[in-house]
């Protein structure tokens, strides 16, 4: 669906993406991480040529943006949508008459409008809001006019630049449910931008970290959060982690029946003596992914080490400050 | 006394107010018209806006500073040929729609301007994302989300045109500064002086009122 080569674009002598390479298929949804200003959002508006690249190749379904005409642009947008951290949504004007908008501008029937929107309204879950203004609803609400709004010309991409970074975390779950129930059922790809990695985790099937102005890693959700890249943990920062004397190691596995049993195992073949530092399972889209953090004494070592690393896991020492 | 100063103030202050409303009003119609066309370019073509373009929008911008840095009285004074030539006179109310329109244009411009780019740049974005044109964008959406705040402004101006008009009265307008200046100041008579400044203070606050009432309404 979507093809990124080699693309290049700067501000000046800023150079803000350099050897973007990137592709998204049909019912994908990708995310875009990156701490703020690294050219995430700049990247996402090139798609739909909101901005305009310097070099590279940039095809939707074929279609190179730069080859084209504003015109011809123009009329291309129609197949893809968009939606904003900060909603923006019309004050002065109705749900229906915001989610209408894009139709109206491109001269659709009356009653194919209404039809449309109706319809919309209700994949989104706000049709009791229908004849309200924007200014007596939430954030959620607000959200899901944009998202019906957004998806008015049928397009079949949808971008969403930090959609729910204004929302509190009940709200982004929601708002991140209604994404990908709109994937899953109508199958429209969906580029997501955000600073966020809990929201990747929620819905992405693969992920893009930005660093730098490029990417710097790239696949799929569970395999990028198992391999933990630099890039990653640059991201993420430092867990809070109190580490203990002795030795401190990570391990990252996939959740499985024969996995869930790794650490009692390993006592028992071994005879050793640990403690958890931290322990959590998560899950994400294909697979569940555990991590546990151990500490034991410096004595069991090579025996510990010797029995990971026969193991169908990936394990780190942790060093402390 | 004071029974021929009512019929003065019945005789006189009425027909001139009407001569007053009749040239705040025509006033604003041109200067609002006049004022939107060059708001319209100035935004369209700003650095941030649809269609850069430095040369008009400096220009312009240009010379609505210029216009509106001239005192109205000077202003009035030196266009009076330009007023001769387009209304064949320069006295009378009719006359004096010519410098109030030149000086209250640019400022209802700046207004205008202003209401429009405070509206959403991100709503901005959103319509080009789904393919709006810019004409689209101006007057389906930019003007749009602009009126609460362009009504609150030339509610503004109109006060304000209403002001330059009693200035315009010293020079042979007419109206209610004429009044207050001739048969009030110059004619030592308080009473029909400060009574027009009466008049002048009900009408200026119907006018605010009115706006609000509005602005209230369009929000």
């Amino acid at each position: 669906m979507i093809e990124i080569v080699s693309l290049y674009k700067s501000y000046g002598e800023n150079n803000v993406l350099r050897n973007i390479n990137l592709s998204v298929s049909d019912n994908e949804i990708h995310g875009l991480v990156g701490r703020s200003g690294v050219g995430k959002s700049t990247l996402l508006r090139c798609i739909n040529g909101l901005e305009k690249y310097d070099s590279g190749s940039l095809k939707i379904d074929g279609f190179e943006i730069k080859q084209h005409s504003n015109r011809e642009i123009m009329r291309f947008r129609k197949n893809i949508g968009m939606i904003f951290q900060n909603f923006a949504l019309m004050e002065r004007r109705t749900v229906y008459q915001n989610v209408a908008l894009p139709m109206k501008c491109w001269g659709y029937k009356k009653d194919e409008i209404d039809k449309r929107v109706r319809e919309l309204l209700r994949i989104v879950d706000i049709e009791d809001k229908i004849h309200e203004k924007p200014r007596v609803l939430s954030g959620g609400q607000k959200q899901r006019v944009a998202i019906a709004r957004a998806l008015s010309l049928n397009p079949k991409i949808l971008l969403c630049d930090e959609a729910t970074s204004a929302l509190d975390p009940k709200t982004t779950k929601s708002i991140l449910l209604l994404l990908e129930k709109i994937n899953e059922t109508f199958g429209i790809a969906i580029v997501l931008v955000t600073h966020q990695m809990s929201i990747i985790k929620q819905i992405c099937h693969r992920v893009s970290i930005l660093e730098d102005s490029e990417i710097s890693a790239q696949g799929t959700v569970s395999k990028i959060f198992m391999n933990q890249p630099q890039s990653l943990k640059n991201l993420l920062g430092e867990e809070d982690l109190v580490l203990g004397k002795g030795i401190n190691i990570r391990i990252t596995h996939i959740e499985n029946s024969i996995n869930k049993k790794m650490l009692s195992n390993m006592v028992k073949e071994l005879d050793v003596d640990f403690s958890i530092l931290s322990a959590r399972v998560e899950e994400y889209r294909d697979a569940s992914l555990g991590s546990i953090v151990i500490n034991f004494e410096e004595e069991s070592a090579k025996a510990v080490i010797d029995y990971l690393t026969d193991l169908p896991v990936r394990w780190e020492i942790l060093k402390g400050e | 006394m004071n029974t021929t100063s009512y019929e003065l103030f019945l005789n006189i202050i009425i027909p001139e107010l009407g001569k007053t409303l009749f040239m705040v009003l025509m006033t604003t119609v041109c200067a609002t018209i006049l004022g939107f066309f060059l708001a319209v370019i100035i935004v369209l073509t700003d650095k941030d806006g649809l269609q850069p373009n430095k040369y008009i929008c400096e220009t312009l911008s240009t010379l609505v500073n210029i216009i509106r840095s001239f005192p109205f009285i000077i202003l009035m004074v030196s266009i009076i040929p330009f007023t001769r030539f387009v209304m064949g006179t320069s006295i009378g109310e009719k006359a004096a729609i010519v410098p109030l329109t030149v000086a209250a244009a640019p400022f209802v411009a700046r207004i205008i301007e202003n209401a429009l780019k405070e509206v959403d740049k991100d709503l901005i974005e959103v319509a080009k994302s789904f393919g709006a044109s810019d004409a689209q964008i101006i007057f389906k959406i930019m003007v749009v989300e602009a009126v609460p705040a362009i009504t609150s402004g030339i509610t503004l101006a109109v006060i304000s045109i209403l002001g330059a008009s009693a200035v315009a009265g010293i020079v042979g307008a007419g109206g209610l500064g004429a009044v207050a200046l001739s048969y009030g100041y110059q004619n030592f008579n308080d009473t029909i002086m400060y009574g027009t400044v009466f008049v002048i203070i009900v009408l200026v606050q119907m006018i605010q009122t009115l706006g609000n009432i509005f602005y209230h309404k369009l929000k």
